[in-house]
């Protein structure tokens, strides 16, 4: 194995674990102003939509990919399935539609 | 009093472990991909394992082959992936309002296990997280990244077509059913989640790098919710 590819994983394993580490470690949620602290909340939900939006459609040449899964996993979730119940029809439609195309 | 607080971090623990079973199932073919595409990229086995045991980021790894694949400097990429991973400062400020107070190095050792998906599975857990619950939950993913990563590299093939086919939309159908939940309930996730994808759409459409889009989308979307919530509570 070459000295380079160690070196490299061992910067990228530095690089990915400080912005992980340093809020939990040294962010004191009790000092941090209401405002700031409101809006962090909001994180959880926004971030979802954009790791969503548009990287679903990204997935395959095939643009109805993207739009047939979004649409079962939807559907699945509003029916109120469970998250794995969830991800396992999204794939199965998907699956589905692979192999009759 | 010390038996309960055990069987409380216990269960902690293996809540954290069911609640990760989604992303462990999802992890499964990017991490057979990565260890694939590692292998073609001319890395050998030990050096594929060692990224996915001490980066454990799938956008980062994926990125980093394909610079390494076209040559890039050592220097280039680790200040490029660097900047793919001002999104999890984010997460991790978030997750820190919602966890409970730790020893430091309790959670030194669970940050390392915060991505997208352990992320968004905890932080729309309703109620605290325990400690017990974060590692339960990073572990279980963990596992399956790495050991799918060695897995895809020693099988050299992922899932059959179909499937694999199917199964790349298993990490997006989970956030879908993540988010779907509390959009049903609240307008105000809805406008969270419906924002954040517009402003991130223009921004890749404006040839913005994704880590820099999601980062600004995420930031523009919460700050300007929580400015209009402000407002009517104001009013």
């Amino acid at each position: 194995m070459s000295n380079t590819m160690i070196w490299l994983i061992i910067g990228l394993a530095v690089v990915t674990y400080i912005p992980r580490m340093v809020p939990l470690v040294f962010f004191n949620s009790e000092k941090i102003p209401s405002v700031i602290q409101n809006v962090l909340k909001n994180v959880p939900f926004a971030i979802l939509g954009a790791l969503i939006f548009p990287g679903i459609l990204t997935i395959h040449d095939d643009l109805l990919f993207g739009v047939i899964g979004a649409v079962a996993a939807i559907l699945a979730a509003y029916l109120g399935a469970n998250l794995i119940v969830v991800v396992m029809f999204a794939v199965a439609v998907l699956s589905a539609y692979a192999y009759f195309i | 009093m010390e038996a309960s607080v055990t069987t409380n971090s216990y269960s902690g623990f293996v809540d954290g472990l069911k609640a990760g079973i989604s992303i462990a199932v999802g992890y499964m073919p990017v991490a057979l991909t990565f260890g694939l595409l590692a292998r073609t990229t001319g890395l050998t086995l030990y050096e594929a394992v060692l990224m996915s045991v001490l980066v454990f980021a799938g956008a980062a790894q994926y990125i980093t082959l394909s610079l390494i694949a076209i040559g890039t400097g050592a220097f280039e990429i680790i200040f490029t992936i660097f900047i793919v991973n001002i999104r999890h400062l984010l997460m991790s400020a978030s997750i820190n309002e919602k966890v409970e107070e730790d020893t430091p190095w309790k959670k030194a050792v669970y940050a390392f296990g915060i991505t997208d998906e352990t992320f968004t599975v905890s932080a729309t857990k309703a109620g605290k997280l325990t400690t017990g619950y974060m590692f339960g939950l990073c572990l279980i993913s963990y596992s399956s990244w790495v050991l799918f990563t060695a897995g895809g590299y020693i099988a050299g093939a992922t899932l059959p077509g179909v499937v694999q086919q199917g199964m790349s939309v298993a990490l997006y159908a989970m956030f879908i059913g993540l988010l779907i939940p509390s959009a049903k309930k609240s307008r105000k996730v809805l406008f969270l989640a419906g924002l954040a994808a517009l402003f991130n759409s223009l921004l890749t459409f404006a040839q913005l790098s994704t880590g820099w889009a999601i980062v600004l989308a995420t930031l523009l979307s919460s700050i300007l919710v929580e400015w209009m919530g402000g407002r009517a509570r104001n009013e």
